[in-house]
């Protein structure tokens, strides 16, 4: 392969997202995903004092869809979109959806692109999910113990904790700090406060993962709509520039357990086109589905050394109030995992951090975030990895 | 150092039997590559033919180069364990029922990494053996062994479910009267059956070996006629609640094509062994069986079919016979589909000229008795569904994998077979 030519990214110059959406979780819901994706969709139309014609790009993510995809719901939901998207990242899915629809409105393929994520949780999609979630996984992964995402982030724990020395406290420290994040974001469904010590003392799922490590998978739906500069100064909207975005599959093929994501082989590139350091970025929003991936896409993305990332997290304080606000609604791991909206999550949250309209505690003077997606285990690791630099009105 | 596990207490009737469950049987059809390795014991991978390169999970085309002539290969056994967890809770039920359960990351020699069942006894970051072998779902897993030998190593729990250990179990064996019966009795006592109940038919008529065969420890001889529906009926009223491992050793061998023998009878009475003796004890057997499939340590496990290698294609010297154990075969493949979701494994043994009576025209190498018990017995305590025994049956199976139909034309030459 040549390196690559000097020829740098053109920057998505006139574009932004605006109107963050959530729709609260639920544990359980009869409900289908088509049900959560109309919800919010309803949602981003009301907010942003559109109609629904006025929608003329779509962008899907869910796993719960079936037998229907994005097609299937322009004629369920009444759309006529010129440009149309499904995108199957899981955590991923958010940032990508993203620097699609960017893409999409400033080359003018679409004016208007509404990008929503809604998973259903019916009492026994989970366990069928797992089963037929990838040909590898059926094939390869899923007849050892069935253990899902646990088993498979467990032995990803382990490596990590074997080979840089982290600790459970370092994770425990991640979760414990989301948990505070969560006591004041109105729809995180875990509202206890979190101790330490009850994160070491929690019930063993796939060791070394325990309890509090895990996200609890729910019903739920997540949107924000993506149009010019110029139309969401026309609608009044509180709107977020794009500064940079990457996106990279199946990294490092060849390592034999992950110990990293696409970002490492993206991340100087991403800086580069954002313009700005790690250290401008006044909050992180990261895929959070088990506290080791946080800690690596602290490193990824160059906040640490590799292989620092538990030092990292010693050295600073992750609530909204602190020297390095992190998952700053609590995350998947305190909000909740609702199916390809917890791929959304982090970047919805991130909308509403810069934009200074935070549902819970807002991070002071927040105006320019990175968010992160990863997911998709395959077989034995995630497979897609994302980023995006977002600066509000003020940055 | 795993513990032990002991011999099971007498079964309390009143005790629910556990039904059995299955870890997730379903696989892409170019996965059953895989299955169809570990049903003979061997670890395959795919390799690329072009590049060389060693791929898995199951693939159609290389990563590497994007060949499609990807070759399922024995690869070395060695690895070590890079990462580990014990599954505490699970979402299948089967697993669910037996956690914790502990399964790693390993990198193999071979130069890849594989998730894997993990064994008790492997140290945190130690080096392993790699088995492949099919679970109870009767698809092909990879297991890893320590490299050396442990104390007790075949008890440790996951690896026993995917083993017929005949520890602890109890097994028939549907005829005694013969060397291999006899010999099969014994390599199942010695390997720690705790009762081997053996078949004879008409009890009275002396035969040789009769005493040696009841002194045989934990040998119960037993009234058993596999060409009487009423026997076989009868035993299993009696003992097929504790038959965990059934063995039939019953066969009729006559040499002789269709052409020049005279009539029906002698064909007649080969299928009335080699067919519908096996049928009979299936309709007798096999529903107890399929019950017990998850009832603890002493589990039913397995039903041993014991073939001569020309039931997989015609030897016409023993033509007739030979017809009537392709149909045997044939019924075995009806038996493991009938087994599936049991547990149950079917075991075909497929052997080479025997040394006995009835092949003593035949020319060497051949199959001793109890060279046949011994590997039958080997193949129950790695938990197999296909072997062959002997020479003769080794270079025939080859052929046949080959080209079945090649080896089907040397056969019907006049120096055939
Ligand atoms: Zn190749």
């Amino acid at each position: 392969m040549t390196k690559r030519d000097a020829r740098v990214r053109q920057a998505y110059d006139g574009v932004v997202a605006a109107v963050p959406i959530t729709i609260p979780y639920q544990r359980y819901s009869p409900e289908p995903a088509h049900w959560w994706i109309a919800r919010a969709l309803g949602e981003l139309v009301r907010t942003a004092g559109i109609t629904p014609q006025d929608i003329d790009g779509f962008c899907v993510s869910s796993f719960t869809l079936f037998p229907d995809t994005a097609v299937g719901l322009t004629q369920h939901l009444g759309l006529t979109p010129r440009w149309l998207d499904h995108i199957p990242m899981g955590g991923a899915s958010g940032v990508v959806s993203l620097r699609r629809a960017a893409r999409a409105v400033q080359c003018g393929d679409a004016e208007m692109v509404a990008c929503v994520s809604g998973d259903a949780n019916h009492v026994d999609s989970f366990r069928r999910m797992l089963s037929s979630f990838s040909r590898f996984a059926q094939d390869a992964s899923y007849p050892y113990g069935s253990g899902g995402p646990n088993a498979s982030f467990a032995l990803m724990t382990d490596h990590y904790m074997k080979t840089t020395g982290a600790m459970r406290e370092d994770f425990g420290k991640i979760c414990v700090a989301q948990r505070d994040n969560a006591l004041s974001f109105p729809h995180a469904l875990m509202k206890k406060p979190l101790s330490l010590e009850q994160y070491i003392s929690a019930r063993p799922i796939s060791d070394p993962i325990a309890l509090f490590d895990c996200v609890m998978p729910c019903a739920g739906a997540e949107a924000f709509l993506v149009m010019s500069e110029d139309a969401a100064k026309n609608l009044d909207l509180p709107a977020v520039r794009v500064l940079s975005t990457i996106e990279r599959h199946n990294a490092f093929p060849d390592d034999p357990i992950q110990i990293r994501g696409g970002w490492e082989m993206d991340r100087d590139e991403f800086w580069a086109m954002a313009g700005i350091a790690p250290d401008d970025v006044d909050l992180l929003e990261t895929y959070d589905d088990y506290p080791v991936i946080s800690m690596m896409q602290f490193e990824d993305l160059g906040f640490c050394k590799k292989g620092e990332g538990a030092e990292f997290v010693r050295g600073h304080d992750l609530t909204n109030g602190g020297s390095f606000p992190h998952n700053t609604s609590g995350g998947q791991l305190s909000v909740g995992q609702a199916g390809a909206a917890g791929g959304y999550l982090g970047l919805v949250e991130a909308l509403r951090q810069v934009t200074g309209t935070a549902l819970g505690r807002q991070v002071e003077g927040a105006k320019t975030a990175v968010v992160s997606g990863f997911g998709m285990i395959n077989y034995d690791r995630g497979l897609c990895s994302g980023a995006a630099a977002l600066a509000g009105p003020g940055a | 150092m795993t513990e032990a596990i002991k011999r099971p207490r007498r079964k309390d009737p009143q005790k629910r039997t556990v039904l059995p469950t299955l870890p997730p049987t379903s696989r892409s059809r170019r996965a059953l590559g895989f299955s169809v390795a570990a049903a003979e014991g061997r670890f395959v991978l795919q390799k690329c033919d072009d590049c060389e390169a060693v791929t898995y999970p199951p693939r159609e085309a290389c990563p590497k180069c994007l060949s499609m002539n990807l070759e399922w290969r024995d690869m070395p056994e060695g690895g070590k364990l890079i990462a580990e967890t014990t599954i505490q809770t699970s979402t299948n039920v089967y697993f669910r029922e037996r956690t914790p359960w502990r399964v790693g990351t390993i990198a193999l020699d071979a130069g890849i990494p594989v998730l894997a069942h993990i064994h008790g006894d492997i140290a945190e970051g130690g080096r392993v053996r790699m088995i492949a072998r099919t679970d109870k779902s009767g698809q092909g897993v990879l297991m890893a062994l320590p490299e050396q030998e442990t104390e007790n190593m075949a008890d440790d729990k996951q690896l026993r479910e995917l083993t017929c250990d005949p520890k602890h179990r109890r097994a028939l064996i549907t005829d005694g009267r013969t060397q291999l019966g006899q010999a099969m009795a014994k390599a199942l006592s010695a390997a720690g059956a705790s009762t081997v109940f053996v078949g004879v038919a008409e009890t009275w008529r002396p035969f040789a070996g009769a005493d040696a065969l009841a002194a045989i420890p934990n040998v119960e001889v037993i009234a058993l006629d596999v060409t009487d529906t009423v026997s076989v009926n009868e035993l299993a009223s009696e003992i097929g609640g504790k038959v965990d491992i059934l063995i039939n050793t019953a066969e009729y061998v006559r040499a002789g094509g269709a052409m020049d023998r005279d009539g029906i009878v002698t064909a007649r009475d080969e299928m009335e062994v080699n067919y519908f003796g096996p049928l009979r004890l299936i309709q007798a057997f096999g529903p107890g069986m399929r019950f017990r499939g998850a009832d603890g340590v002493n589990s039913a496990c397995a039903w041993v079919n014991l073939l001569s290698v020309y039931a997989l294609s015609n030897w016409p010297a023993y033509g007739s016979t030979s017809a009537s154990q392709a149909a045997a075969y044939s019924l075995s493949q009806c038996l493991r589909g009938e087994f599936h979701g049991s547990g149950v494994k079917v075991l075909n043994a497929l052997f080479g000229p025997l040394e006995e009576d009835w092949r003593q025209h035949l020319p060497p190498p051949k199959v001793t008795p109890e060279g046949l018990a011994k590997a039958v017995v080997g193949a129950l305590q790695q938990g197999l569904e296909e072997l062959t025994v002997g020479a003769v049956a080794d270079d025939f199976l080859t052929r046949w994998k080959q080209d079945p139909r090649v080896l089907a034309r040397e056969l019907t030459q006049p120096e055939g077979a």
